[in-house]
């Protein structure tokens, strides 16, 4: 079980899906480094992404490295919207509010999408969807690693962004100290609206990415959102390189144990490392405060 | 004591229904009701009162249903006496989860988050062990033996029902006259000032947790009696754990009645729904997650709060 020809597809392949799941955890791990809050909708708006994904294909035959082009401004103003007409407003500043209100938004969005799309699954066939590139003794599915260069590549993007824009400067300045922010001018609530709409853009990369070889339906998302949260942990809450390290570890983590223990247990293993981390290392592997 | 008078006047009211009405459809909605009442006032006691929202009380739910079946069917024990372990057993889930927890100073999003991850944990190991019946499910035999804990009629169920329900309210209503619940609220509105006044916030937590999980395994024992099939995913389901906060969030949090009447309001919307659309799945839960944003938006204090607001 522990020969080089197993296991080596195995770590690579388990990389490629770390990769995706890092990008869902991003897309959290910013919205709780500046907001402080934990947004339970974030499986939610990736299964809306999906279906934005899936129809701009099935309607406009629009392939899906193309509709992420149009779907990432699109769900970062939906993101903006959201944060600044519903949840800040509704909150009233208290945190507790806000656990509740993105539960509800949660449960509003799963369910209406599945009034409007039944549970039916949903796949796209592309050509390239099962053409695999042999990497030693491994084949790697090739939308996968497309995947895996897209989420560097928006990693970088946001690192860059949030070292040198000024939008970015007034991110770090509201996550590190929201009043000295304030004081000094920055538009708080514009910037924690701006916050929640990067992370919902990086909800329709994500998307996109996983489109050609996964599928849809009213609770694809779900399955992403509690590894997100694992991996947020882990890396650190509010950490961009953690949730990018953890992603990849979690990837792995999910492909050995698959592998040695079987598909339902091999959850398991990510759900006890899960709280694992929260219980001994609640600050996880690269975070600064509880 | 005039509390005590109101909770004893509604339950006698409420008992009165079956003797005015012999209609199944309209016990078996109030038996869902005051099922959904019982389980959000067992989170009500640590949410509510104690500001540690749970997102995962399905563990405490699925924990005794899956106890007192399992013991029945494999064991041959009295369903009465699984109900007394079977809440025991979720009481400990729910001591065990706590101290961890708290042990590890997890507050807010964090607790929600660790609750969420042991319901699911716990599901996912009862959708693939055998004792559970895995995917078949457990089906717990027709014995319909008052002994048994089974009856022929939904006349007895509901009473039942209404009896943890009135037992749960003189409970809440016992806490917030008592010195441990107003250790509880302080808590709530600034745990480190509690610690510095002397509170032992640990054990307060922890005490609060183990109570809270006991009335909801409660709702557990019930469930697997008055439908007699458990699974994984209605155990354990993420089903349980929104419903149990939805009806105290709605009703009023940290309020005797709250979760009594939002479990009322929430179940009206859900059968308003299906009469004005038909059976379609999702839109009842559609609608309760619009009110749940509109009440914490518009009404923090729940329906008891606009209440008291224009009495």
């Amino acid at each position: 079980m522990l020969s080089p020809v197993i296991l080596v597809p195995a770590i690579l392949n388990g990389l490629l899906t770390g990769a995706v799941y890092a990008l869902v955890a991003l897309g959290l791990t910013l919205i709780y480094g500046v907001l402080h809050i934990i947004n339970f909708a974030h499986g939610a708006l990736l299964t809306v992404a999906m279906f934005a994904a899936f129809f701009a294909y099935k309607l406009l035959g629009l392939d899906p490295y193309l509709a992420a082009i149009g779907l990432t401004p699109l769900f970062f103003c939906l993101g903006y919207a959201l944060q600044r007409f519903v949840i800040g407003p509704a909150a009233h500043g208290e945190d507790r509010n806000i656990l509740l209100i993105t539960l509800g938004l949660a449960v509003v969005i799963e369910n209406a999408l599945l009034y409007a799309f039944r549970a039916d699954t949903r796949t796209v066939n592309l050509p390239y969807g099962f053409s695999v590139i042999e990497v030693g003794p491994a084949f790697l599915s090739v939308p996968r690693v497309i995947g895996f260069c897209v989420v560097i590549a928006v990693a970088l993007a946001l690192f860059l962004l949030m070292r040198f824009t000024d939008t970015g400067k007034a991110i770090r300045a509201v996550a590190r100290e929201k009043l000295g922010a304030e004081l000094s001018g920055i538009d708080v609530a514009h910037i924690y609206a701006v916050t929640f709409g990067l992370g919902t853009a990086c909800l329709a990369i994500a998307a996109c990415l996983l489109l050609p070889t996964y599928y849809v339906n009213p609770h694809a998302g779900n399955a992403f959102v509690l590894i997100a949260f694992t991996i947020v942990v882990l890396g650190g809450m509010g950490s961009v390189a953690g949730a990018l390290v953890g992603g990849l570890i979690i990837g792995v983590v999910e492909s050995l144990s698959g592998l040695y223990l079987g598909e339902s247990l091999g959850q398991i293993g990510i759900f006890v490392i899960f709280i694992l981390v929260l219980l001994f290392r609640p600050t996880g592997l690269f975070g600064e405060r509880a | 004591m005039k509390r005590t008078g109101t909770i004893l006047a509604v339950v006698a009211l409420l008992a009165c229904v079956p003797l005015v009405t012999s209609s199944n459809v309209v016990l078996n909605f109030l038996v869902v009701v005051l099922l959904i009442a019982l389980v959000g006032q067992g989170w009500n006691v640590l949410g509510g009162y104690g500001g540690q929202y749970s997102f995962g009380h399905a563990a405490f739910f699925g924990t005794a249903a899956y106890t007192t079946g399992i013991l029945q069917l494999h064991y041959g024990v009295n369903a009465w006496a699984g109900l007394i372990i079977g809440i025991a057993a979720g009481a400990a889930v729910g001591a065990i989860t706590g101290a961890l927890s708290f042990r590890s100073g997890l507050r807010g999003s964090y607790f929600a988050l660790v609750t969420l991850a042991f319901a699911e944990v716990l599901r996912i190991i009862a959708s693939v062990t055998p004792i559970t019946g895995a995917g078949v499910g457990t089906l717990i035999k027709l014995d319909l033996r008052p002994e048994a804990f089974q009856f022929q009629s939904r006349a007895p169920f509901y009473w039942i029902i209404l009896g943890f329900v009135a037992v749960s309210l003189l409970i809440a209503q016992r806490l917030e006259a008592s010195r441990f619940g107003a250790y509880l609220v302080a808590v709530r509105e600034n745990e480190d000032a509690a610690k510095a006044a002397g509170i032992d916030v640990f054990r307060v937590k922890l005490g609060a947790m183990t109570l809270s999980a006991a009335i909801t395994a409660a709702g557990g024992c019930f469930y697997a009696q008055y439908f007699l099939f458990l699974d994984a995913g209605i155990a354990y389901g993420p089903w349980i754990s929104v419903e149990a906060l939805l009806a105290p969030v709605i009703g009023g949090i940290g309020t005797v009645f709250g979760p009594l009447l939002g479990a009322l309001v929430v179940k009206l919307l859900g059968e308003a729904t299906k009469l004005v659309t038909g059976d379609v799945p999702g839109l009842d839960l559609v609608i309760y997650g619009c009110v749940l944003i509109l009440v914490v938006a518009f009404a923090p204090r729940g329906i008891a709060g606009l209440m008291k607001r224009h009495a």
